[in-house]
């Protein structure tokens, strides 16, 4: 096994995220879900009439609509929906100075290393505790250049003319269970605007951290970057280790305007207890470019697809995913590629590694329809069993009508061999760390994909997750 | 008898019966099984199994029991003319009853007798293996149909260490509007027993509502090597063809099964091969054109149940018009099946701008020290390979057919038997020329 140093970086990380601060919340919305909830949210955020009728419309979407366990896992049967608390804040404006945060929450980004991020590389962050954000700022040159980072609820109420058109549009509310429950009860997020040719040289970030037990978060982002315009959005998640799950069910959309490009990068970390289904999904008009950079290593259940919309002429799309699911985890996780114009082409690579009684599963769908010409999609997805009791599922779904296309699937499932372990081993490295450098291997050329930042931290997370899986 | 009960599509079993002397076994199975039919729903748009289904397709409004045949003389003729070159034995059954059958060969102790014969004469070992396979892909509303009304196709029985080089053909007819016939086909090839079986399915004529509910139960048990060929040539307007495969693959033994698919309005293809013991081995094969409105929807289920087995699949597809094809293909590797190595492959040549391919290829791992890998392409001839053949004077339109010719043998070549291949490739050739002239 690995040895004392290694051993004790690993505890330190697996308790960056195990704590909790006691829970004195200005505004509670109770457990259980209503109307009332509904309007008791949009009370406080003091919400436009046509925000609560979207709202109390999802509700009534959401109580429709029956669980999909049709096809996915029986798990979401546990979820109880009666005792999830749907809304818990300390206060309603985040501030722009780390000084200004409630200590307590100041005190829990920092121990994420939330503020130190931001001074060595960031362009902007947004930190969100529970329901609402509590602190968000924005470099101040790129304010000036007209860069909006803000909010949902702030987004909402004094953007409306930029945000209004495309809220729910991308994503609608009848989706799915989930994304009508996040757009019943919204809260937090990141509001995005990038006016036309501006690139935003560094990422945007923004954290979500769970701090009560049986809290639900849906927050709800939109990120619109105009014409010929770029940017790169990097979300982060921890919550702590709770007895009962916790939710987070959150809506992400994406527009790219013509030539624009979007990349979004997530890191999920949440601790073994959280469900976590969202919906992520993003629209690239004519010649722009969509990639979600996704990694999902914590939470119990995952189920997570970010798709791409190409809707206009030569509009790219690419999904980059790596999933490690451990001991009592599923992650559930794929891509959609929907091709809606002329000479689409999508890219989709999956990686998965399954440790201990980990069950990893890739969900895919593309779609060509017909009268369409010269779309391309190619899809490639390994995955990597660890023990001889982990368990590994593909299920994709390719329709192409017409005869102007090309589409290739493939999709592999191995292990590390043993002689590569007993490679590794006659040169001094013990059993783990000869496995943690084969799982790291098998994972390396999606990792190069995450900034640098992210590939350090996510090599660590492999390592710490690796530990103690073989022998 | 008026329709009244909506789950059910029609209101007594379409039983084709001969008066016969039958067990009680087998009348009580023919009781429950339409029972079951009865009570299970149909096919709905939330199945997973149904996914790109055109539901309305099954909804099946008048169906009943084939009265005989008319112009059986004809048949029998088109059949013999039409079969295999060399075979061990040939039977034609037209409208559920067998109307002519020839015996060239068959090694000692094999027996291949019509299923109403057998149930007779080998009850027990028909009782052992008739349509044990209590998992689905969908189709157990069709399966629980065929098992309350067949009583028609071939019981074939190689004893240990029976052999035999030369296929066994089958050729089963149906005609008349709304008649559904329901062949059977139960091979059991026993141990080093090896066994050829080409069955073929056509209509009588070209503009019949028939409905084929076909059923085989293949077994193979140590070390005996089997091959079944279905070929579907029915007439391409009006006819639906649902046929549910069962292999069942004992130690070093081996089955070979294959699609070829040429006719029919629809299709319902369902495979489930289970590798059971050591060293099973299952190779599935298809090769389907499609053209028109036809949609051909096919699942199959690569079962890996015992250490160190193996599986190969190879799907081909070639669609014009605006025929549709679905592929669903799961490989599943159960807990405890190390060592396992199996492949999956579907390829869709599409030829036309308004034909549509869709493929699910599924992988599910439940153990490690695992080969398994699928892929999954859709594409069309390039331009240059018209090209190529086009400089060496053939005209477009025939390198086009030249080549998803050559794209579909890909299937038929794998499989044994010149004769067989030789067979397959033709009736695929026949339907290319007939699309060029239409």
């Amino acid at each position: 096994m690995a040895d004392s140093a290694t051993l004790e970086a690993v505890n330190i990380d697996q308790d960056a995220g195990n704590f909790t601060y006691p829970e004195d919340y200005e505004h509670d919305a109770g457990y259980g879900l209503t109307s009332e909830t509904i309007d008791y949210i949009s009370d406080i955020k003091k919400e436009a009439d046509w925000i609560r009728e979207f709202r109390h419309k999802a509700l009534k979407v959401f109580n429709e609509k029956p669980m999909p366990t049709h096809w996915a896992s029986k798990d979401l049967e546990n979820i109880v929906f009666d005792n999830i608390r749907y809304y818990l804040s300390k206060g309603q404006k985040p501030t722009r100075s780390w000084d200004e945060v409630p200590d307590d929450v100041k005190e829990t980004f920092e121990r994420l290393g939330i503020p130190e991020k931001e001074r060595k590389f960031l362009a902007g962050v947004e930190a969100q505790f529970d329901s609402e954000a509590a602190y968000s700022n924005v470099k101040e040159e790129l304010e000036k250049q007209g860069v909006i980072f803000v909010n949902s609820t702030e987004g909402l109420r004094e953007h409306p003319e930029l945000f209004r058109k495309w809220f729910g549009k991308v994503i609608p509310t009848g989706d799915n269970k989930f994304s009508a429950l996040n757009s019943a009860v919204f809260s937090g997020g990141s509001f995005i605007y990038v006016p036309p040719g501006v690139k935003v040289a560094h990422p945007l970030q923004a954290y979500f951290r769970i701090n009560a037990e049986n809290f639900g978060q849906f927050e709800r982002t939109l990120i619109i970057v105009d014409e010929g315009a770029e940017v790169t959005y990097m979300e982060g998640c921890t919550a702590p280790k709770f007895e009962t799950a916790t939710l987070h069910s959150a809506v992400v959309e994406l527009v790219a305007m013509k030539d624009a490009k979007i990349q979004y990068i997530t890191v999920q970390n949440w601790s073994n207890n959280v469900f976590n289904l969202v919906t992520k999904r993003g629209m690239a008009h004519e010649n722009a470019e969509i990639r979600w950079i996704d990694c999902n290593i914590g939470s119990r259940l995952t189920m997570k697809y970010p798709g791409v919309i190409m809707k206009g002429r030569k509009a790219r799309g690419e999904v980059i995913s790596i999933a490690l699911a451990n001991d009592g985890q599923h992650q559930d996780t794929g891509a959609k590629m929907i091709h809606a114009a002329d000479e689409t082409t999508s890219n989709v690579v999956s990686k998965s590694i399954s440790v201990g009684e980990g069950r990893s599963t890739y969900r895919g769908q593309v779609h060509i329809p017909k009268h369409l010409k010269g779309c391309k999609n190619n899809t490639e997805c390994d995955a990597l069993l660890i023990n001889s009791n982990s368990r590994t599922d593909t299920y994709p779904a390719i329709t192409v009508r017409g005869n102007q296309h090309a589409t290739q699937h493939e999709a592999s499932v191995s292990q590390v061999s043993e002689e590569q372990i007993f490679y590794m081993q006659q040169r001094g490295l013990s059993e783990g760390e000869a496995m943690s450098l084969s799982v790291n291997g098998f994972v390396n050329d999606l990792v190069r994909e995450f900034p640098m930042e992210y590939s350090v931290e996510l090599k660590r997370l492999i390592d710490m997750e690796m530990e103690g899986s073989v022998g | 008898m008026a329709q009244e009960n909506p789950v059910s599509w029609f209101a007594a079993p379409p039983v084709f019966d001969l008066g016969l002397e039958l067990p009680d076994w087998y009348r009580q199975l023919q009781e429950s099984s339409w029972q079951k039919f009865l009570t299970t729903p149909e096919p709905a748009r939330t199945d997973e199994s149904w996914r790109f289904a055109d539901l309305k397709k099954v909804r099946f409004s008048e169906l009943q029991a084939a009265r005989p045949a008319e112009n059986v003389e004809a048949l029998i003729q088109r059949a013999k003319t039409e079969r295999v070159d060399d075979f061990a034995a040939h039977f034609v059954f037209a409208n559920n009853r067998l109307v002519h059958s020839e015996i060239n060969e068959l090694p000692e102790g094999a027996v291949c007798l019509p299923i109403n014969e057998a149930l007779v004469e080998h009850g027990d070992l028909v009782k052992q293996h008739f349509m044990q396979e209590e998992g689905s892909l969908g189709g157990d509303k069709f399966s629980a149909l065929h098992a309350a009304a067949t009583l028609s196709g071939l019981f074939i029985h190689f004893p240990k260490g029976a052999t035999c080089e030369l296929p066994i053909l089958t050729h089963h007819f149906a005609s008349g509007d709304f008649n559904c016939v329901f062949p059977h086909t139960l091979v059991i090839a026993e141990d080093n027993a090896d066994v050829s079986v080409v069955d073929t399915f056509e209509t009588a004529t070209n503009d019949e509502q028939t409905i084929f509910f076909a059923n085989v139960d293949l077994v193979a048990t140590n070390g005996a090597n089997l091959q079944y060929v279905a070929l579907q040539d029915e007439s391409d307007h009006g006819p639906k063809h649902v046929q549910l495969n069962s292999s069942r693959v004992g130690r070093d033994a081996r089955i070979k099964s294959a699609f070829v698919n040429l006719g029919a309005e629809w299709i319902r293809q369902e495979s489930i091969a289970r590798m059971m013991e050591q060293g099973s081995d299952c190779q599935i094969f298809s090769a389907n054109l499609a053209n028109g409105v036809q949609e051909y929807d096919q699942r199959t289920l690569q079962s890996h149940e015992a250490q160190h087995t193996t599986s190969d699949l190879l799907f081909k597809n070639a669609l014009y018009d605006q025929s549709r094809t679905i592929f669903a293909g799961l490989i599943e590797v159960k807990p405890g099946s190390h060592h396992t190595d199996s492949y999956q492959t579907c390829r869709n040549l599409l030829g036309s701008n308004e034909a549509e391919a869709n493929a699910m290829p599924g992988l599910e791992i439940d153990a490690d020290q695992v080969k398994c890998s699928h892929g999954s392409t859709s594409g069309q001839i390039s331009d240059e390979e018209i090209f190529y053949l086009q400089a060496r004077g053939i005209d477009a339109e025939a390198a086009r057919q030249m080549i998803s010719l050559g794209f579909l043998n890909e299937s038929i070549a794998r499989l044994k038997g010149e004769a067989v291949q030789t067979y397959l490739f033709e009736r695929v050739e026949r339907k290319f020329r007939s699309l060029r002239s239409a």
